[in-house]
């Protein structure tokens, strides 16, 4: 809006007000529009009644039980993706030639969709919660898994050479360097696949009928509850950002040795 | 053993892994009386019967052209809107959290909505994947345009080179590696959103025909469309590499950024 002369003269908005003011025009827009009728409030309820919803669903237990059932999904499909991708990654990334010969395969299984995997899912394990960790644990896992290959692959071979002269032994060196210096890319893999663990469990829910905030959703959209519908795509929205946040800060912790944790991405 | 060998080596091995996968799971799946996983040559068979070229008109077409349409668009529009709110620095920062919040939410929870606004047509899968894909583009643009060197910026400026010049001739190409970082990103949630859009809601297409096959119990059916759609994947990743490689071939980062 103020564009490039406002670096110039001091501008009338400081720079820390402008998300806030923006997130304000976008809310006040979204109350105001509905109100005067230029959206249809029967697919745009105002700004407010979505809230007034939340805020009622905030205090029943359903609510919580979806969260707590998408969450649930979601940290089981994790950990298994981590169980798995962490320890083959490191082995498949420390030796060239296993490395070469499983190359090709994982190069055609990772772009695969997973989602095309739900009506196996459906067929082997039903409806419930282990479709959604099934979907959740494999979609995670190339996430992670590739970022591990990559970490492992691009420890500095001069750090390598010199723990090798210095007389470490393979276990020594695969503990005291090339982990170390793979840590930061699963730190990235591990945020990466958080979110494709909650997309893959959303999908579960939505499409499997699985319980969760998935489901959830679809049942207010086809129950005409458009003010639920919207407080929980919210509600996913925040839980999306919420776990991203904690990634992002426990990864500063963990890091915070690393010369690389700049904050980028 | 001289270099050459090495290298043929390497490559047979490369080779070899895949193949021998392929022959185990035949020859495991041969005598396959389970009902859930049919013989190998079943499902190829099935495949043959159903893709070449039976139903490419019915299903894999219209799938391909709703892909093709909302990724087009996010590419468009995540560019062009990338632009011209990262030309200044303020905007950016007044974009930035609306832009993370529908960014942060997982795209499936916001069919619900595209059904409930757009209806089940075609518009809403078109709709519901260029929605979804504009995001990445839209904030890697963001930041591509951020990140241009201070001095490039001022020196364009400074010689007098026109405000459209300069954006599309210095901001867009520096900006080039991570705007297609960003369409990388996007090109498979394009085709995970045609898919699951597909089996909410429609009456054709690969995802429909995946759905309905298990429902119906179809399983080499459903064996073989799982299949298309990695098949599909596996292609559109390749090719997208490819277009990647050569628009990008003055940039020596170019590798690794494809690695993102």
């Amino acid at each position: 809006m103020s564009g490039v002369a406002a670096t110039a003269r001091r501008p009338r908005v400081p720079d820390a007000a402008l998300p806030w003011l923006s997130v304000a025009v976008v809310l006040a827009l979204f109350e105001l529009l509905p109100r005067i009728g230029v959206i249809n409030d029967r697919y745009f309820p105002p700004v407010s009644d979505t809230l007034t919803t939340l805020a009622d669903e905030v205090q029943t237990s359903p609510y919580w039980q979806a969260i707590g059932d998408t969450l649930e999904g979601w940290a089981l499909g994790l950990a298994i993706a981590a169980g798995l991708a962490i320890p083959l990654g490191i082995v498949i990334g420390s030796f060239p030639l296993l490395y070469r010969a499983s190359r090709v395969l994982i190069e055609f299984l990772r772009p695969i969709p997973s989602v095309a995997l739900i009506p196996l899912a459906i067929l082997i394990y039903g409806t419930g919660l282990q479709s959604k960790v099934f979907l959740a644990a494999f979609a995670s896992f190339w996430q992670l898994f590739v970022q591990v290959l990559y970490g492992v692959q691009d420890v500095d071979p001069v750090a390598t050479d010199t723990a090798r002269s210095f007389g470490y032994s393979r276990v020594q060196r695969l503990w005291r360097v090339t982990l170390p210096s793979a840590v930061p890319y699963i730190a990235t893999g591990l945020r990466i696949a958080s979110a494709v663990s909650l997309i893959l469990c959303i999908t579960a829910e939505l499409i499997i009928g699985s319980a969760g905030l998935g489901r959830s959703i679809n049942l207010a959209r086809s129950g005409g509850d458009v003010e639920l519908m919207y407080a929980l795509i919210l509600t996913t929205g925040l839980l999306g950002l919420a776990l991203n946040s904690i990634f992002v800060w426990a990864e500063k912790r963990v890091l915070h040795w690393h010369p690389s944790q700049r904050g980028e991405r | 053993m001289s270099a050459r060998t090495k290298r043929v080596l390497g490559v047979v091995l490369e080779l070899s892994v895949p193949i021998l996968v392929l022959v185990a799971w035949g020859v495991w799946s041969a005598g396959s009386t389970t009902y859930y996983y049919p013989p190998l040559t079943d499902i190829l068979e099935t495949f043959r019967d159903t893709w070449v070229f039976e139903r490419v008109g019915s299903d894999v077409v219209p799938s391909l052209l709703r892909m093709g349409a909302g990724y087009a668009i996010a590419v468009l529009a995540g560019v062009a809107v990338g632009l011209l709110l990262g030309l200044s620095r303020r905007s950016r920062r007044a974009a930035a959290p609306i832009i993370e919040f529908l960014r942060a939410i997982p795209p499936p929870a916001l069919l619900p909505f595209a059904i409930l606004v757009i209806g089940v047509g075609t518009s809403m899968k078109v709709f519901i994947i260029a929605f979804v894909c504009v995001w990445p583009i839209l904030l890697n643009t963001l930041d591509g345009v951020g990140g241009v060197d201070p001095t490039l910026r001022d020196t364009t400026r400074v010689y007098g080179i026109s405000k459209r010049d300069r954006v599309l001739r210095v901001m867009l190409p520096a900006a080039g590696p991570q705007i297609f970082a960003g369409m990388r990103t996007s090109l498979s949630l394009a085709l995970i959103l045609m898919v699951i859009s597909e089996m909410v809601a429609s009456t054709n297409g690969i995802g429909y025909f995946v759905l309905q096959s298990q429902r119906s119990f179809d399983i080499p059916e459903m064996w073989s469309g799982i299949l298309l759609i990695g098949i599909i994947g596996y292609f559109l990743n390749a090719v997208f590499l490819l277009v990647e490689r050569r628009v990008l071939r003055w940039h020596r980062g170019s590798r690794a950024s494809a690695l993102g």
